[in-house]
């Protein structure tokens, strides 16, 4: 093995082994030294986690949070030089976590912040002016075969939990429903989507998320509707397509000509 | 043999002060256009497709030179540097056009896995032939010279053949790049290592010196209970590293100069008010490095 390898094992360790072949210039434990490198590696790791879930450690308390923050760095650092990213396994790990077995919730509300973070940085789109989305639209002949193209930024989840409302009631105080007044187990869909420079993160129907979705896999207009009408009958077409045009997720529509693609 | 490098390269930044770009000042810089000679940034943070990050940056690049410093390549590591990586650095530099790019001897990465710090090596023929390599590999790519910054270290290795002078010296020779003289480094270093800062400085290639970095350290001991100084950038510049600094000044006259804050982020005008101090010590070193000559 490398002296790199060994030097990078212990850095990650959960036992404070101390490589070989350390020097101090007055003979002391190398090791105590060699101990500020772990520290900046863990604690720097752990901090990066925090700053992407801040709602996930509100629900925990930070000096749980950062327990298992640390548990979640050893078993799996960064395969990115670009931290902005980092921990999008974390949701994955929290649901497999057995200390949080009893909040179920959150493993959403983790996926939910990491949606914000990737929608923070997505790349920039110009959305499709209303008036001219309004107008693709009112065409009937077209419309079934039209591919929309979605802003960078959307993202959406839909989950057995109330997600939205738990990360609403974290943001400012007066804004939403205290924290103890809200079902968890009402299940929730999120759209987040950046406009302009902020995030947006909005509740909306699930039937609206599934259709969005589809179309955010490429799914023309047409299917796109007729498999979300199949899924859930209660699927408010007119009101999701008033959704799509006052947001702004809308960035380009192709006239595809099928409606089979 | 070193490199010939275009123009873009040797124009470099003002010889003036500059403070680290932080998103909790970008707002305030853009309503207030505060007197400064120049913005550095990480790298990798702007590594990202679109949003606030360049937004602002495209704004505040617009109005200020820049400085663009690399954290992630892991120049000191084992493994080979990562192609992406540097196809991203130099899509970034090509976009923001920095007046300079620098990066440290140090790794960070091992593997497929990123640690996010700045480790150190031992310094012998075969990590010098390494370093050399990566740099070379860097010039190269990003056609342009880099800047290369002396680290803060907490251990030293047993394998080490070389001062940590002699090594930056031969790498600097071989390879052309300049030197980022970190100042709080040296004093960090060497009071670790039981050095005379002083004569590190002096041991340095300071006719390669492009830019200095000024940050603050936190105190701690070793197990011996010996003081133990730490590289945090969460404080402002101590008291004896404006001595080192100065001191550094008169070996190599002004040259422009980071204040460096990445932890405990304090209001701008705070960050200012130290990129001021260190603007107000060139000029002071401007004055008197004549008379100082006449004196010798």
């Amino acid at each position: 093995m490398s002296d790199q390898q060994i030097f990078a094992d212990a850095l990650l360790a959960a036992d404070p082994v101390c490589p070989p072949g350390l020097r101090t210039w007055n003979q002391s434990d190398p090791g105590r030294r060699f101990g500020v490198y772990r520290n900046n590696v863990i604690v720097s790791l752990i901090d990066a986690l925090a700053d992407t879930y801040p709602v996930t450690q509100a629900l925990v308390g930070e000096e749980f949070f950062r327990a298992m923050a640390l548990l979640f760095v050893r078993a799996h650092p960064p395969r990115s030089r670009l931290l902005a990213f980092y921990g999008d396994g974390l949701a994955g790990f929290i649901q497999a976590f057995p200390p949080v077995a009893g909040i179920p919730y959150l493993a959403d509300v983790a996926r939910l912040e990491m949606l914000r973070v990737l929608a923070y940085h997505a790349a920039d789109a110009t959305p499709l002016q209303a008036g001219e989305l309004a107008q693709l639209l009112a065409d009937e002949t077209t419309l079934p075969t039209a591919r929309f193209s979605l802003h960078p930024s959307v993202g959406i989840l839909r989950s057995c939990y109330a997600v939205v409302s738990l990360w609403a009631a974290h943001q400012s105080a007066e804004a939403s429903a205290p924290l103890e007044e809200i079902d968890t187990d009402s299940p929730e869909a999120a759209l987040v989507l950046r406009v302009g420079l902020d995030v947006e993160i909005s509740r909306v129907p699930d039937s609206t998320a599934a259709f969005i979705m589809n179309l955010q896999r490429g799914v023309v207009f047409g299917p796109a509707v007729e498999q979300t009408l199949a899924a859930d009958a209660a699927f408010d077409l007119a009101a999701t397509l008033g959704l799509l045009i006052a947001s702004g997720v809308i960035t380009n529509v192709t006239i595809t000509g099928s409606a089979t693609s | 043999m070193p490199l010939a490098f275009g123009a873009a390269a040797t124009q470099g930044l003002p010889v003036r002060s500059g403070v680290g770009l932080k998103p909790e000042h970008f707002q305030e810089i853009l309503e207030t256009r505060p007197e400064i000679g120049f913005f550095e940034i990480h790298a990798e943070n702007y590594m990202v497709d679109g949003g606030p990050f360049h937004h602002y940056l495209g704004r505040i690049r617009a109005q200020y030179p820049l400085s663009i410093h690399g954290v992630g390549l892991s120049i000191g590591g084992e493994s080979p540097l990562d192609g992406d990586h540097l196809d991203r650095l130099a899509s970034l530099l090509d976009r923001y056009q920095p007046e300079s790019f620098s990066e440290h001897l140090a790794w960070a990465s091992h593997g497929e896995v990123f640690l996010n710090d700045l480790l150190p090596a031992p310094y012998h023929a075969n990590t010098l032939a390494l370093v050399c390599r990566h740099i070379d590999q860097v010039q190269d790519r990003l056609k342009r010279r880099m800047l290369l910054e002396n680290p803060a270290t907490y251990v030293e290795f047993s394998a080490s053949t070389m001062a940590e002078t002699e090594f930056i010296a031969e790498v600097v020779r071989r390879t052309g790049c300049g030197l980022l003289l970190d100042v709080n480094n040296v004093y960090v270093s060497c009071v670790n290592h039981h050095r005379d800062p002083y004569g590190y400085v002096r041991a340095l290639p300071l006719a390669a010196a492009g830019e200095i970095h000024l940050a603050g350290f936190a105190r701690d001991a070793d197990a011996a209970g010996d003081p133990l100084l730490i590289d945090s950038h969460g404080a402002p510049v101590d008291q004896a590293v404006w001595e080192l600094y100065r001191y550094t000044l008169e070996c190599t006259g002004p040259l422009p100069t980071l204040i460096e804050r990445d932890n405990d982020i304090p209001a701008f005008p705070v960050l200012l008010a130290e990129a001021h101090r260190a603007e107000r010590m060139m000029r002071a070193e401007v004055l008197a490095g004549p008379a100082r000559e006449v004196l010798a």
